[in-house]
């Protein structure tokens, strides 16, 4: 059976690749903070949990002190690609569209035919995996057709690794944030706050306070299902549902998307916002947060909306 | 009861204001929180490794980044802006708008790997929506090049959150569900995902109305 170590080894042996061409390319930070992470992935389910925080501050350091540096391996020019994209036409899409097919159509094969009860694959980890292998074969379909030199998809990959920098393991880091806050009980605390400053008796002003909460705390922990258990425990259900015999099904499901409005606002959000800002090599860090604020907030008064006419108006 | 670990927070939301490295905001507000809820610090750098060590899956994805850079190599970037030119009637807010469509629709049906920023944005929707907007506004001052990049952007993150809470099957329905269950409230993941609608809806309303809304603004600082 296929289960995540798999997927970890191959990803360890591509982040062993990058670190070995940051050596040679004497860019010794960039070798340190990815073959830290290859050791990660290599090695991280046998080493102990105080080994693996030592591993982690060890990459923070690096980072920390600016280290990590961009890089720039030979590649094609401006010229050379539009010549190229005029050849290949748009045949060039199809080796793109072969990871997101091979995840998709393998999940759905794997989930509504026999070929599921192969058991070939660990029970829901099958989408990531098969996102792997479409990896592998994306890039041998590439290598076969488009004949590059040998260390062409180690090295483009660099580069764009290279351009995402630090910021490429902060959603992991803001999990693991997640997991040292929830030991510290933070949010049983920040759901004690938003339980005590209800104001008593307004069915509007708490279903208010609920949907705040949801995007205020998903903004500070970068994630709505953080959020959710503590606001649902703290108001959305003892108070909307309870108290003022709201419909939970309206409560629940659009108090999650008041909170994915939050999401949109808040640089801790990483993989959404801050990722997206270092591939599309922005200069503004917050590029994207800028753009979203003016959707987000619009959209979250609309659940508020929602919420009060769905759960309470029309439900009563 | 004890408030001091929300000292974390306040860790976390000064080192962003400040511009600090983010890792070491994140590590730093880490320890403190820890230390603070009275761990010894043995214990707050095990809870770190044992949580990053848990997390790996989510930085697996960038195994992506040969098969982006290698077909950049031979002009996957320059292939989306010319199909964007070729097109009669291309612009930027139609462009997004359509985008923002598909990516709910896909959501909406399960299908939240086709998009992305490294697979989608970065190669193909943001060079088309770049090409649409110079031609209907001819060459982008650079402040307004980067917001189309950045809108594109957003609208693959709008597309995704606001569709996908209408695929029942989905982790944050199963997370409500769970929730609720709990508290004594059984709840089938339909009657959840049907209340994701209204919202998808306004997502769509609003977003596309700001995506035309800044056509038009690039438009009139080109005249």
């Amino acid at each position: 059976m296929i289960d995540y170590e798999w997927l970890y080894i191959l990803t360890g042996g591509f982040f062993v690749v990058w670190a070995l061409l940051s050596a040679r390319d004497g860019k010794w930070g960039n070798a340190g903070f990815w073959g830290l992470l290859a050791a990660s992935f290599l090695f991280g389910t046998h080493l102990s949990d105080f080994a693996n925080g030592v591993l982690v501050l060890a990459m923070v350091a690096i980072a920390g002190f600016g280290l990590l540096k961009r890089s720039d391996p030979p590649t094609t020019s401006p010229e050379e690609r539009e010549a190229f994209s005029e050849k290949l036409g748009n045949r060039l899409f199809l080796p793109a569209l072969i990871v997101p097919m091979t995840a998709v159509a393998g999940t759905l094969l794997y989930n509504y035919t026999p070929f599921g009860e192969t058991g070939l694959f660990a029970e829901r980890r099958e989408t990531l995996i098969l996102f792997g292998i479409g990896v592998l074969v994306a890039i041998a379909v590439a290598m076969v057709w488009l004949n590059p030199p040998l260390l062409a998809p180690a090295e483009e990959g660099r580069r764009l690794l290279d351009s995402i920098g630090w910021a490429g393991i902060l959603p992991q880091m803001l999990a693991a944030l997640g997991a040292v806050f929830a030991l510290a009980g933070v949010g049983d605390i920040i759901g004690g706050i938003a339980g005590e400053v209800i104001p008593r008796g307004s069915v509007f002003l708490t279903v208010v306070v609920f949907a705040l909460g949801m995007a205020l705390f998903t903004m500070i922990m970068g994630n709505a299902f953080a959020a959710f258990p503590v606001m649902a425990a703290a108001i959305g259900i003892p108070l909307l549902v309870e108290d003022y015999g709201g419909n939970p099904a309206v409560i629940g499901a659009v108090g999650m998307l008041a909170g994915f409005c939050g999401t949109l606002m808040t640089p801790m959000a990483a993989n959404f916002n801050i990722v997206p800002a270092a591939l599309l090599e922005l200069k503004d860090q917050n590029g994207v947060i800028r753009q979203q604020i003016g959707t987000a907030i619009p959209l979250w008064l609309c659940n508020v909306a929602i919420i009060y006419v769905g759960a309470f108006l029309l439900w009563n | 009861m004890n408030y001091w670990p929300l000292l974390g927070i306040a860790i976390v939301v000064i080192g962003f204001a400040l511009r600090f490295n983010p890792l070491l905001v994140v590590v730093g507000a880490a320890l403190a929180t820890g230390v603070l809820a009275g761990l010894d610090l043995v214990a707050v750098v095990e809870a770190l490794g044992k949580a990053f060590n848990d997390n790996r899956y989510i930085s697996v994805t960038w195994i992506i980044l040969p098969v982006i850079g290698l077909l950049e190599r031979y002009g996957l970037q320059q292939r989306a802006r010319a199909v964007i030119a070729n097109l009669r009637g291309a612009t930027m807010g139609k462009l997004l708008t359509v985008y923002l469509l598909f990516r709910q629709f896909t959501a909406a049906i399960g299908m939240k790997d086709i998009g992305g920023h490294p697979q989608a944005v970065r190669p193909l929707v943001a060079p088309m929506a770049e090409a649409a907007a110079e031609m209907s506004h001819g060459t982008l001052a650079e402040e307004d090049r980067e917001k189309v990049l950045a809108m594109s952007a957003a609208t693959d993150n709008v597309g995704l959150f606001f569709g996908e809470d209408i695929f029942f099957a989905i982790a944050s329905i199963l997370l409500i569900q769970g929730v609720f269950e709990s508290y004594g409230y059984p709840l089938t993941p339909l009657q959840l995902s049907v209340w994701a609608i209204p919202t998808a809806i306004c997502a769509f309303l609003i977003h596309g109305w700001r995506i035309r809304a800044l056509d038009r603004r690039l438009g009139r600082a080109a005249r």
